[in-house]
């Protein structure tokens, strides 16, 4: 049993004591003190799949680049083509070293012309706003701003999330397509960035509100009033992991990091090497001529009873170790024990049995298409 | 919930009834509100050893794996099948889901372990509240 308590030099979103009033289970997350547990991570990720849930995620990072080099700086930081967003779109994408490697998994959002804020990860700030002011600092036209530390954010998901905001926006929501977001009124706070965007493989918001506590846990307490009549939880970094496991979509210091490339991944549609150029291209471009990635990321389903875990290694049926799991659970939505593990790609085929070694013993595995779990797509 | 005060307790989070020679063995509140949501139990046979101490098989939740730790040395003579297909019974009654009951081989190992006030006192030293 490991001791919930945390020190008191871990940091704190502005929700922390509405989260210990609520007698959340608080973990030290990369450095942060985080509900874990709201009220269940079965029920908590439940809801968010079949109506809604609330997640504090404030403890993301938020670097803006302002003035008109601001694109040129992006385009050479991140992979993906910044020059294709729209004012008010969104995109996945990475900062890379020049190996090839994650410093870190992003959202690109363009403010507006030379406007753009890229929210980054939680345990890698520090980490990402050297390296932003490492990598552009010395181009022109463009202001590094670190607003990590100014946004309350929170992720309203599921289904029912959108008649949830509804309710607390004049905004029309159904205007926002996803991976778009606007401003507007939520809570009578004005200017609000609504985004069309989350980490559950769900339907569903995240908003950036002012981080003083009283207004944070004002909102926090509005949007879960908002949300009774459809089942609402705030819900905690477990269901937040098992929610985005199941959607398959990777998470730093698991599935990518500094030792593992854009290829590797699997996230080499998000790399647009045909850009001129961006830190990492010519790497990813050199693994490709040579024959791309020996080793692939594979989605893994128990066959035998046993939940494969979190750096559990993979081995073949001759006893040949292939690899290691990067994360692995058990499925609350789909009743089943899954897990991503990179193996070499010769052994990484659909319906390939592989064993996981569990404490000691071989379990059978089969490598099965990812995601896991692929929400209906909506007609709106 | 409270600690049934004619339980024994380990520091790993066990709690052992004893009834003549046969000790019934399960997790207790405090351990399965740490886990959060059961969902697998790894538990020895019927005729199988344990010994005071040492691992006898783990829990499970969601998030986490857990050892299970044998309170007393002896033999299994009965392992709650009802586990296998709902652990979740465990988050619902510590108290009284059971996992094991147990020949002792030695009933004085029961004195070593801890009264329900002494544990109780353990947890909230535990958790600092």
């Amino acid at each position: 049993m490991s001791d919930t308590t945390a020190p008191t030099e871990l940091r704190k979103t502005a929700l922390n004591a509405v989260h210990r009033a609520a007698k959340s289970k608080m973990v030290d997350f990369g450095g942060w003190d985080m509900p874990v547990d709201c009220c269940g991570l079965i029920a908590e990720h439940m809801a968010v799949r079949t109506a809604v849930g609330v997640f504090d995620v404030s403890h993301m990072g938020d670097i803006q680049l302002r003035g008109p080099g601001s694109l040129a700086a992006v385009q050479h930081l991140c992979m993906n083509d910044a020059s294709k967003l729209a004012v008010g779109q969104a995109h996945y994408s990475a900062m890379l070293y020049p190996n090839g490697t994650f410093v870190d998994d992003v959202i690109v959002h363009k403010l507006s012309e030379n406007d753009y804020l890229i929210v980054i990860n939680a345990g890698t700030r520090e980490k990402d706003v050297q390296w932003v002011r490492k990598t552009i600092g010395h181009m022109p036209g463009v202001h590094v701003n670190d607003f990590s530390d100014y946004y309350t954010q929170l992720a309203i998901q599921g289904p029912r999330a959108a008649e949830t905001l509804q309710k607390l926006t004049p905004t029309d929501l159904s205007t926002i397509k996803n991976y778009w977001f606007t401003w507007g009124q939520v809570c009578g706070l004005h200017n609000v960035m609504i985004a069309r965007t989350g980490y559950t493989g769900e339907d569903g918001f995240e908003i950036y509100i002012p981080s003083d506590e009283p207004t944070s846990a004002r909102v926090w307490g509005e949007v879960l009033a908002a949300g009774a009549e459809f089942g609402i939880l705030a819900c905690g970094l477990g269901a937040r992991n098992t929610l985005r496991l199941e959607a398959a979509m990777a998470l730093y210091g698991h599935e990518i990091s500094d030792t593992i490339n854009v290829l590797e991944a699997g996230l080499g549609r998000y790399a647009k090497l045909d850009k001129p150029e961006f830190v990492g291209r010519d790497a990813l471009l050199a693994i490709q001529a040579d024959g791309g990635p020996k080793r692939k990321l594979v989605g893994l389903e128990m066959i035998e009873r046993g939940i494969g875990r979190d750096g559990y290694p993979v081995f073949s049926f001759d006893g040949k170790r292939l690899g290691e799991i990067t994360s692995g659970s058990p499925s609350p939505f789909l009743k089943k024990n899954i897990a991503l593990a990179y193996v070499p790609v010769e052994n990484g085929a659909l319906d390939t049995e592989l064993a996981v070694e569990i404490r000691g013993q071989m379990v059978k595995a089969k490598v099965v298409p990812t995601p896991f779990y692929k929400r209906a797509k909506k007609t709106t | 919930m409270a600690y049934p005060a004619d339980y024994r307790y380990t520091k790993e989070h066990e709690w052992i009834k004893v009834d003549g020679t046969i000790g019934t063995v399960g997790i207790t509140d405090y351990a399965q509100n740490s886990l959060g949501d059961i969902v697998f139990v790894d538990l020895p046979k019927v005729g199988d050893a344990v010994e005071a101490g040492k691992s006898f098989g783990s829990v499970e939740s969601v998030k986490a794996v857990s050892d299970l730790f044998a309170p007393v040395s002896g033999t299994v003579t009965a392992v709650n099948e009802d586990l296998k297909d709902a652990p979740e019974k465990i988050n619902a009654d510590a108290n009284t889901t059971w996992l094991l009951k147990v020949e002792l081989s030695d009933a004085k190992q029961v004195d070593a372990l801890l009264s329900a006030a002494e544990y109780e006192k353990f947890t909230s030293e535990e958790t600092g509240h």
